[in-house]
């Protein structure tokens, strides 16, 4: 995509400066068990921040509460604030759809809509939410797939069924689905768990490529994919943030004794 | 030079032994398809017994009336003169007026049984339609006969005639008893089976494809259209189903309100008239053998026969959704 193609979609958005987010005093719970204790933590916007710690910390958990997911399981709520551009998310009046619709998600397995086609995967989104229809939603659906670099490789069958594409094929698939809202921010939980390493790099590659545009949250449990996409880095353990820092310092000078024990490979 | 031979021998027998070993059959596996099968072929006796049954029985009447039976409207024992138009035109019609009413109506308190009711009152909710596919069918014609067709009788079909008298549907004499409170009744009694069918697979939705619609901002409605409904819709179906062969054979209920006179097939709803099923209910009692026993049994093998084509037609329609499912998925990678 080139240069100009981004400053067109950036002079759309709310912000064309990118989207921050900052939590504060974030509580999270599933039914009486308590998943996340007070957790504080800023994202710059423009940036990729990655999520780490042992399964079970809460880092999922955490994105979730990031596009107000979390509450749609049952039994399951949220305490704190989530400032998006300074507007609290969990403010009063606030809907959770207008949320989502600007915070993308991208989940661990594949999720595309198994009876739609590629086409109609992408621009479900857009169909949904801005009403569009004939050749600006086609555009759009174009330039999706090709922000999350699928275009070439589809271009031909867009009218195949999504679930003929591989898991990598259908992993970028739902990347171009998040990405035709043009959304500010993109939460990605663990989206290379379920792909080969040729794919996982390809899924990495775009991610650094789309921070240009994009405000990127992303959990994974594979510490080197952390050190090669992340400017920021936040480990997480037991629910609570245990440190948050630049990754290259985090990794190589960590603070704190669990921090350096997790990344050593010592325990998680 | 012995112990060559020797030891090849020795690897000769393992080796026999290891065939052995692959190839054992082993007789629990052999015992329990004999029994499985033994029990389909229980089943397709069953079937099989009856259309035979039926079939030889009416051969009196086949053989006197042949196609005329379909086409004629009187059902005349005092003559002995046999027809059941008008029979397979009252269940053909009480059965359609009962689905167009309950799969709507059924698949939408499902969506708000799952999707909007809260936890507790969804549970009782839930009992009670449950509750409802309990009752037996001469309670719901008793209702039908002194509840219903009064009213219908004074208010609910005037009021009809009034207001929508122009539809051919609601013309005719106000009776009370007749198709329309047959319809109401059929429609009450398959409308738990529809919704309790559609609330369990809708239940079974994979979070996954919920999320993935939440994601992008769906409201609930877009939720349910677009994630819930295309992974139910074969389920919904099977209940539907169930639903139109319960419809189709409802004897008791709809014997008691469908008014039972052989009137000449006509769109108006008011008219009094006959099912299949509420034909062999009546006249059963009084049937002297012959003609009139024959009559009743061939009237038994149409109802048979319709349920036949009707579910061979909805699993022919339940097999093309989910090949069109399937074959979506396969025809990609080729």
């Amino acid at each position: 995509m080139d240069q100009a193609m981004v400053e067109q979609a950036r002079s759309s958005a709310p912000n064309p400066a990118g989207m921050s987010l900052s939590i504060e005093q974030l509580n999270a719970w599933y039914g009486r068990k308590q998943a996340l204790f007070d957790i504080n933590l800023t994202v710059p916007p423009l940036s990729v921040t990655a999520l780490i710690g042992p399964s079970g910390c809460g880092k999922s958990t955490l994105v979730r509460c990031l596009n107000r997911l979390h509450e749609t399981i049952p039994g399951a709520r949220v305490e704190g604030r989530v400032l998006a551009n300074g507007l609290d998310i969990y403010g009063r009046g606030i809907r959770p759809m207008n949320v989502r619709r600007h915070i993308g998600m991208v989940f661990q397995q594949p999720n595309p809509l198994p009876t739609r086609s590629i086409f109609e995967n992408v621009a479900i989104g857009p169909r949904l939410n801005l009403g569009l229809h004939g050749s600006r939603l086609k555009e759009l659906v174009e330039r999706s797939l090709q922000q999350a670099a699928l275009w070439e490789e589809v271009k031909d069958r867009l009218h195949s069924p999504a679930t003929s594409l591989s898991g990598g094929q259908q992993q970028r698939l739902c990347i171009a689905r998040a990405l035709a809202l043009e959304p500010e921010v993109l939460l990605m939980d663990e989206p290379c768990s379920a792909l080969d390493p040729i794919s996982t790099l390809q899924v990495e590659e775009l991610i650094t490529y789309l921070k240009r545009q994009y405000t990127i949250v992303v959990v994974t449990h594979n510490m080197q994919q952390a050190a090669r996409i992340a400017d920021r880095t936040a480990f997480f353990l037991h629910g609570h943030l245990v440190e948050e820092g630049e990754t290259q310092q985090l990794f190589t000078h960590p603070r704190k004794k669990e921090t350096e024990d997790y990344i050593s490979g010592r325990f998680g | 030079m012995i112990q060559e031979r020797v030891s090849l021998s020795k690897a000769r027998q393992q080796w026999i032994r290891w065939q052995r070993l692959l190839r054992a059959q082993r007789p629990g596996d052999l015992f329990f398809r004999g029994i499985t099968l033994l029990f389909v072929l229980i089943v397709l006796g069953l079937v099989a017994g009856t259309a035979w049954i039926l079939i030889s029985n009416s051969l009196p009447t086949i053989r006197r009336f042949g196609f005329s039976f379909l086409t004629n409207k009187a059902f005349d024992p005092v003559h002995d003169s046999y027809g059941v138009l008008p029979a397979i035109f009252g269940t053909l019609i009480t059965s359609a007026f009962a689905l167009i009413f309950a799969v709507p109506l059924g698949v939408g308190a499902s969506i708000f049984l799952v999707d909007f009711c809260p936890r507790p009152l969804r549970l009782v909710l839930a009992f009670l339609i449950d509750l409802l596919a309990a009752i037996p069918s001469v309670i719901y014609g008793l209702w039908g006969f002194l509840v219903l067709a009064p009213w219908l009788h004074n208010n609910g079909e005037p009021w009809l005639q009034q207001h929508l008298g122009f539809l051919p549907l609601f013309q005719g004499q106000p009776e009370g008893v007749g198709y329309l409170g047959a319809g109401i009744i059929l429609t009450m009694m398959v409308l738990p089976l529809i919704i309790s069918v559609s609330r369990e697979v809708m239940l079974v939705t994979p979070v996954a494809q919920r999320e993935a619609l939440l994601a992008l901002g769906a409201t609930r409605w877009e939720v349910i259209r677009h994630a819930v409904l295309p992974f139910a819709r074969v389920g919904i179906l099977g209940g539907v189903i169930l639903a139109l062969g319960r419809a189709l054979g409802e004897t008791m209920a709809v014997t008691m309100i469908v008014g039972n006179q052989a009137n000449e097939p006509s769109l108006s709803l008011f008219t009094p008239g006959y099912t299949l099923a509420s034909v062999i209910a009546n006249q059963f009692g009084e049937a002297t053998p012959g003609l009139f026993l024959s009559a009743i049994i061939e009237a038994g093998l149409i109802l048979f026969i319709i349920t036949l084509i009707t579910n061979i037609l909805a699993r022919w329609l339940i097999a093309s959704l989910q090949r069109q499912a399937q074959g979506r998925s396969r025809g990609g990678r080729l």
